[in-house]
Order: structure tokens, then sequence, then C-alpha cells
């Protein structure tokens, strides 16, 4: 099935190639930028990105109805790693070198990340990243229009921490086994401990991609949670685990007001299929959510209610949903469009130098900007409750768009770091 | 002596006090309603400002606070130009008043967050303690147990006057003990301390670990009391641990051992390598989604059953692919094992992709149905949720039909003649190419139940019997090829073994350790926990 497509793209490849080979300047202007989607749309991964796909089509289909870049249309290809770390590279090769992508938008997961990013070193292609993650990476040919820690998993910390939170003084760090949960506690584990608590108030748990079973952490959450003082849960659980996670929550009696669990992959699409009445209060820390109210927010929805309902999406037909890692495609895809607007070009070192100080009014309701230097957007906080619908009740939120710092400064020797790509990373 | 005297003087100092305090309760009962400034105070502004108004309007229960409390903890209170209003879906009324009157359209939804919402839980637990209903004052004495403080002392005094149930008095008394705890007297601590030991609540744990931790209890006698009762209650409590982890793992081991059956009749008995087994688990599962579907559309009002008719579709539709397999690739590969496993792995890859093209390659949702939502709480610290405890039941019931099947029927009769010489049975005049069929049937059919019962636990998709095949090879391998029971002591075995380590060494390292087990055991025992005596075992 995966080998279909692929030979229909060569194909169409070989066409293109034999195209360009004539000396026809006129269509060589119209020719279509080629623009990779690399999202999971099988295994584990899927619940998550395979409605990123969606949204990076929507936005390209919106520019193409305006004219698309340069004046040329866009042509989205995409293919699917199916939640296979290796494939992710793979496919990664595949949609440069043979697909001729100008830019591609993709990944969720931080190990698929690692695994494409020699892949763009190497090609000096461009990545566009999506989703929060723990940061320590900072290459010059991918940009995080995602969270990094400071943006997310601190604040979300700090929150628990205050008398509005429910001052919690005891944490279980609970998360699926790889590097973005690994490396987040690592961070939340040092700065828990600036903050003076003991190491035995930590309890640091995970489990493997797609576990099921969520009975035993469960149980161990509860005791943990009884040896005197106030707990509260933060999971970087990731992908479809989710699902029997919080079923397994709310059968099993562990109130909000009691042990709040606060998740940083966890949003709207993930809680579709979850009777959410009894985790009413347990929190999410993102950059958006779709219950925030503003004007640019009701016509991202708008537009995404009425696509989804063109295009018959699964699930988003009947009940559309937006999410964060939606709005940073979103942001992506438009800021890629300004920055080859601005360079003239989509040539990948012109773009990257067009990117820095880009703008967009994003759905949060602030203007998201492209740091000038380290490739990350400043955005808002906010913290949200879910709610007995699946929307999230918004408890807390930062003043303004905050400057994402990858290098935690909890992390040991990252002083040294500089803040900026030198063209070589370290993984 | 002197100082007996100004304790007991100092205690009715206290005494007299509370019953003023109750007193000036009493009075004022009757005294204010509700206001609307009130109301107000308690819905917008600062939480901590929120707080304090709720606490205060607390010292004047009426029926119009317990109905905004309540509204507030259902997200149907809204706020509009300085009014609070009551908003269900067929009247809205103004919440001091009472009147009905119209919503307007800018009503804006107050928005209660975590704190808040346990202050009015608490709130409305403390109003529940004066109800006629038995049940609403049991709830809410089990609220206000997680927020034990002394300022809630009179409240618990008036209501222990009041209550008639010797049940709940008892309860109330360990309620009143948790609050006085913290008291400044010396004797009350030590007389709370005393009482606390019969408890067997952990948020009772927890407060007594708080009051050990260093520094906050500083009197020797009172520490002495609290760690007796500490103790007692932890040697409770790890009761309920250990129920815990026991039925955790009778809960996995059923799933195992579910999983497993079918794999043990066509592997077991007939001795075909059928790596599409996980599969036939997937179509169970996919069967009971359509189902659950077929009834959201048309029989919505019988929609919490839906599960009992997924289970004979999920169990045929199964069975009927599991027939067509046979019929079509493995009846012609029998004796050839390498060839089957090839076959079936080919043909797993083929029914995913079918899958796939038909409902999409992301998880579809399969609900619980109420009844199966939510827990029985057997002790304090022990909730078994009600669709693990069905799914024990379930597998048990499954195999004790089956067991049924192939030793007191006559099919399975000529299953077990067929498994044990295929020839001999053949010269008896036994069909054995219809018994091979009717076999790999059951088999298919029993995957599909077990489909059906993994769709209400885990994640339904194209890849769910990918997850399971590993381990029901695992324990049908274990137990002994060809042996039901051996079947079962595996499944629940492993089950066990598997929970018990995850809780010492985290869900990664349990699995790696388990499978290391298995490598083992089958390198010194490789005919499994039963192995077959006779003749045929030979062959």
């Amino acid at each position: 099935m995966t080998q279909l497509p692929r030979r229909g793209a060569l194909k169409a490849l070989a066409t293109a190639a034999l195209a360009a080979a004539l000396p026809f300047s006129a269509a060589q202007a119209a020719e279509p930028i080629k623009v990779g989607v690399l999202h999971s749309l099988s295994g584990t991964m899927a619940i998550s990105e395979t409605v990123l796909k969606d949204v990076a089509l929507m936005a390209i289909e919106e520019i193409n109805a305006k004219g698309g870049v340069l004046g040329r249309k866009l042509e989205p290809v995409v293919v699917d790693p199916a939640s296979n770390w290796p494939l992710f590279a793979e496919k990664a090769r595949q949609l440069i070198s043979k697909d001729k992508v100008a830019v591609t938008f993709g990944c969720w997961t931080s190990v698929s990340r690692k695994s494409v990013l020699p892949v763009f070193e190497e090609l000096n292609n461009l990545l566009f990243y999506p989703v929060q993650y723990e940061g320590e990476e900072l290459s010059k040919n991918v940009f995080y229009t995602g969270a990094a820690p400071n943006q997310q998993a601190i604040p979300a910390v700090e929150y628990l921490m205050s008398k509005d939170g429910g001052s919690a003084k005891r944490w279980v760090l609970l998360g699926t086994d790889y590097v973005y949960p690994r490396t987040t506690n690592k961070i939340l584990r040092s700065f828990l401990k600036s903050k003076g608590v003991a190491e035995a108030d930590i309890m640091e748990e995970y489990t493997p991609f797609g576990h099921s079973d969520y009975q035993t952490i469960i149980a161990k959450i509860k005791k943990f949670a009884s040896e005197g003082k106030k707990t509260a849960v933060v999971s970087t659980i990731n992908g479809d685990s989710n699902v029997p996670f919080y079923k397994e929550l709310g059968n099993q009696g562990l109130k909000a007001t009691d042990v709040p669990v606060v998740a940083f992959s966890v949003g709207e699409e993930e809680l579709r299929g979850v009777d959410t009445k009894p985790l009413v209060g347990h929190l999410a820390a993102w950059n958006y959510f779709m219950s925030l109210k503003n004007p640019a927010n009701a016509e991202f929805t708008k537009k995404w209610a009425a696509y989804a309902k063109a295009k018959g999406i699964a699930g988003h037909k009947d009940k559309p949903l937006t999410n964060d890692p939606m709005e940073a495609t979103y942001i992506g895809i438009y800021m890629w469009k300004q920055a080859v607007e601005k360079a003239k070009s989509t040539d990948t070192d012109k773009v990257i130098a067009a990117m820095a100080g880009q703008t967009f009014k994003a759905p949060s309701g602030f203007t998201a900007k492209m740091d000038e230097r380290n490739h990350h957007l400043h955005k808002p906080v906010f913290i949200g409750e879910i709610k007995a619908d699946g929307q999230f009740n918004i408890v807390w939120k930062t003043p303004g768009p905050v400057r994402a710092n990858p290098w935690s400064p909890f992390i040991p020797g990252n002083d040294k770091k500089k803040d900026v790509p030198d063209g070589k990373t370290v993984i | 002596m002197i100082l007996k005297i100004r304790h007991s003087q100092a205690a009715i100092k206290q005494l007299r006090l509370l019953f003023a305090a109750i007193g000036l309760m009493f009075c004022s009962f009757a005294a204010q309603a509700l206001t609307q400034a009130q109301a107000l105070a308690i819905s917008v502004g600062e939480n901590d400002d929120r707080v304090a108004a709720l606490t205060q309007a607390l010292a004047t229960p009426d029926p119009a606070l317990s109905r905004l409390i309540d509204a507030l903890l259902d997200d149907t209170a809204k706020v509009v130009s300085g009014k609070v209003l009551i908003v269900t879906s067929d009247k809205t009324t103004d919440a001091a008043t009472g009147q009905e009157t119209t919503a307007p359209d800018n009503a804006e939804d107050i928005v209660n967050n975590n704190r808040l919402r346990r202050e009015l839980e608490s709130a409305k637990a403390a109003l529940g303690l004066f109800s006629d209903n038995v049940e609403t004052r049991t709830a809410a004495i089990t609220e206000l147990r997680a927020s034990a403080d002394e300022k809630k002392l009179p409240l618990i005094d008036r209501a222990l006057a009041q209550e008639s149930d010797v049940a709940l008095q008892a309860r109330l008394q360990q309620l009143r003990a948790a609050m006085l705890i913290a008291s400044s007297d010396r004797n009350k601590r030590l007389e709370a301390a005393t009482a606390l030991a019969s408890s067997s609540q952990p948020t009772v744990k927890s407060l007594l670990q708080g009051r050990l931790a260093a520094g906050v209890e500083t009197d020797p006698e009172v520490r002495a009391a609290l760690t007796t009762a500490l103790r007692n209650i932890e040697s409770r409590l790890a009761w309920g641990e250990r129920l815990g982890v026991v039925f955790s793992g009778l809960s996995l081991g059923s799933i195992l051992f579910l999983v497993a059956l079918g794999l043990a009749i066509c592997y077991g008995l007939m001795g075909v390598i059928n790596m599409a087994h996980g599969e036939l688990m997937m179509i169970g599962a996919y069967a009971t989604y359509v189902v659950q579907n077929a009834f959201r559309q048309h029989f919505p009002a019988a929609f919490d059953y839906y599960i009992l008719a997924a289970i004979p579709v999920a169990f045929a539709v199964s069975a009927l692919v599991g027939a067509a397999l046979e019929r079509t690739v493995i009846r012609w590969l029998y004796g050839r094992p390498l060839e089957t496993l090839l076959a079936t792995w080919g043909i797993s890859l083929m029914l995913i992709q079918l899958m796939r093209t038909i409902f999409g390659a992301q998880n579809v949702p399969v609900e619980n149905p109420s009844w199966l939502s939510g827990g029985w709480e057997v002790l304090s610290n022990l909730t078994l949720p009600y669709n693990r405890i069905a799914i024990v039941f379930f597998a048990f019931m499954v195999l004790i039909l089956v067991y049924v099947l192939i030793n007191k029927t006559r099919l399975g009769l000529f299953v077990r003649g067929v498994t044990q010489n295929r020839t001999m049975a053949s010269c008896m005049g036994v069909n054995t190419a219809r018994i091979d069929m009717y076999a790999f049937a059951l088999g298919s059919g029993i995957a599909g139940l077990a489909g059906c019962a993994l769709s209400q636990i885990g994640n339904v998709g194209p890849d769910l019997g990918q997850g399971y095949i590993v381990d029901s090879f695992m324990v049908v391998v274990l137990g002994g090829v060809g042996q039901l029971a051996g079947t079962v002591y595996a499944g629940l075995g492993l089950g066990v073994l598997n929970k018990l380590l995850e809780g010492w060494t985290g869900a990664v390292l349990a699995k790696i350790i388990v499978l290391v087990f298995i490598v083992v055991f089958i390198q010194r025992r490789p005919q499994g926990i039963f192995a077959l005596k006779g003749r045929s075992a030979e062959s």
C-alpha cells in the first residue's frame, strides 16, 4: 500500500523532470512549489498527528485560493511514516531528494524529530516542527513553532505550586518512555529541587509507547498521594495511551480536587472519545485552547469546521475540534509563506534569514513572533481545566507572549550554550 | 491537680465559646437570606475574595445558597449586569431571589478552578450534613474528610448532636477527631490521635504523616499516640494495596488467557501457527464498534446494552472470517508449519490493510456503556473498575463454555479425537476436514470475543492485534501446547507476575523481566507447564 503512492510520485517526478528539462520558461514560472507533510497517519501517534496533516492541507488550500506564494501554487506531498521512527528519516529523505520539496511541516514526537534532523541538515532543507518539546536542541534547519519548556512545563508546575493550583508539595512525573518525557522530567526535577522539594517527594514513572493497562500506575499514584502532602501528577504520556490512562483515572475515581493531573500532550483531540465527566478539573498547559474567545480564534475555528465538513474528515465533520499543535502548524505555514515572499525565493538559506522577526496574528489572540535569533516563537502560556464537554476552562494565563528558552537553565552546562544555531547540532 | 483544673476551665471556656457560636448560627438562620451582592461576590472576582464570600454566606445557610452552589458546580450559573442567573435548559432563575427571568445573550459563564470547586464541594457537604436524606449525609461526611480543618468544628458538633444513625455518628466522631488533631489543646490532640487509630482512610494517614513531620507535633506523648495510630492505619491500608495488586494481576491474566484461548485451540489442538490470530481479535473489536454505531443510530434508548448484542456479533464475524481462512488457505498447508506461518502472517497484513481502507488508519472510539463506567469502592484505598470486573467474569464464562464444548459435546469429542490421532479418527468415520474447519472457526470466534472485551479497556485500531499476538503465543507455549488448562494457569500466572513486577520495577522493566523469565523457563522445560502424556506426545 505504502509502495503505491511512492511509485505514483516517482512517475510524477519523472514527468516533472522532463518538463523542467524543456526550455519552457513560462511554464516554469507557474510551476507549483512542493511542500512536504510528514505526519504519522497510522500507528500509536495517528491519534494526534492525523489532524495536523489535515490542518496543513487546509492552510495550503487557503494560500492557493489567494494566489499562492510568489505567484506559484503550493503542492502538498503527503507521506505516512506510520509512527515508525527510522521510517521518518527515510520518508524525509524521499521528500527532499525525490520530491524536491522546498519545506516540510511535520513530526510530533521528539524521537521522530531527532530521527529526521540529520537528513534535513545534510540536505540543507527546512523543517517546521509544530509541537511543544523538551528543548536542548537548536538546529539551523528547524523552526520550532511549539513551546519550549519555559513556555509550558515550568509555568504549569509553578501554577500547581500556587494557592490556586492547590499548593502541591509532592510530585508524580509520569511519561511515555522516550526522549521528550525523560528530558522534560529531568528539567522539572531540577526545577522542583530548586524550589525546595525533597527527593523523596518526587516519583518518576515511565510506560512504553502504546501502553494500555494503567491499573498499577494509578494504584501507585493513589498510594503516593496518601503520604502526608498534597500531590500533583505531571503527565507527559503521548499518543493513544492517553485514552486508557484517562479512562482508568475516571473509573478508579481519582478526582482533580484531590490529585490534579496536568498533561503536556493532551488536548481537545486526544480527549475525543473519552468520557470527560469524571475528569473535570484535570489540567493541560498549552499556548492555545479551542475555547479561547477572540476574533482570530473565532475565524480559525470557523474555517476549520467548514473545511472538515467539506472534506468529510472523520470525526471533525460532525464535531470539529482545534488544538495547540494545529494552531502551531497553521502559524508555521503562514510564517514560511511570509518569509518566502520577503526573500523572494524558496532557497533554504534565504528563507532562514527572512524568518527572523516574522510576526503572525495567531488564533491564540496574541501576535506570535519568530525570535530574531533562536528559531522559536514568542507565545503566550495558558493553563486550562477539563470541562464536562471535553473543552478547557482557562484558569491562568501569562500577560503576553513569552520568549522561548530552548536551553533550560535547569540543566547543568546549558548556561554556556549559545542561543543561536551555530550550524552544528549536538544531539 | 491545679493544672488539670486549669485545663478543664479552659475547656469550659472553649465550650462556652462554641455554644455561643452555634447559638449565633441558629439565630442568624432566619435573620437574612442570600442577597444579590453576596451571590455576586461568590461568583465573580478574585479567588481569595470569592472563597471569603462563600465562607461568610455559609454562616447563614438558606435554600438559595444551596441552589447557587449546585449551579456553580454544574456550570449552569451565569453572570449578567451585576446579577447571578441560574440557566437550565427549561428555565432561568435569579440566584438570589429565585424569581424566573430570561437570560440575555451577553450572560457570561462563570469559571471555577479546582480550588473553588473544592471549596464549593465542601460548602455543599457542610449544608448536606443537615439533610433529611441519609445518603446525602453520608456523601457529605465523605466529602468533608478531604477538607478537615478546625474552622468547621462547630458545624460537625451541631451535626453530631442531631445525627440519629449510629454508623454516621461514628463517622462524624472520626471527622471531629481529624479536625481536632491540630488543636492547640494537648489533651484534645491526644484524644484525637487515639480515636483516629481505628480509621482506615488514606486521607487520615496523610493527615497523621503531616502531623508527624519534623517540627509539627512536639509533644512526645502525642507523637507516640500518632505513631501507633499511623501504624494501625497503615496495616489496614496494606490489605487494600495487596488486594489491588492481586486484582490487577487477575484482570491482566484473564485478558491474557482470553486472547490465548482461541490460539490454544488453533495452535495447541490443531498445530496451526496462526499469525493472523491477533487480527481476528481486531475484527471482533471492530464488530463491536459497528454494533455500537448501529445502536447509537437506530436504538439510542438501548445504547447501554449494545455490548450484549456485540458479543455474539463479534463471535460470529470472527468465526466466519476464520472459517473462510481455513477453507481457502490453511487447509492446503496442514503439516507444513513454515508455510502456514508465512501465509497467515501475510493474511494478517492484508487484514490490517483492509481495516485501514474501510475504517481509516486512526483508532475508532468505542464507548463504555454507563454501567461499565466507574468503579466499586471495596476499601477506602481500593476501587475496582466495573469494566475490568466484567472482563474477569466474561473470561471465566468463556472458559467454562469452551471446557464444556470440548469435553462434553460430540463436536468436542471429535476435535479431541482428531487432535490425538488424525488417521485413526478418520478411519472411524470422522470427517476430519469438517472438524478442522469447525475447530478453527471456534478458535477464531473466541479471538473475536477477546477483541470485544479489549474494546472496553483499550484502543480499537487496525494494529490492535499486533500488541497481543506475542503475548498470546507466550501464554500458549508456557502453558504447554495442546492444553487448555495450561493456558489458563499460564495466563493468570503471567498476569499476576507482570503486575507484581510492575509494582517494583515499573512497566518497561517488568515486561523485559517477564520475557527473560519465559526464555529461561522454556529452555529448562520445553514442553511447558503441562506436558501431553501418552503416545501422541512423541509424534
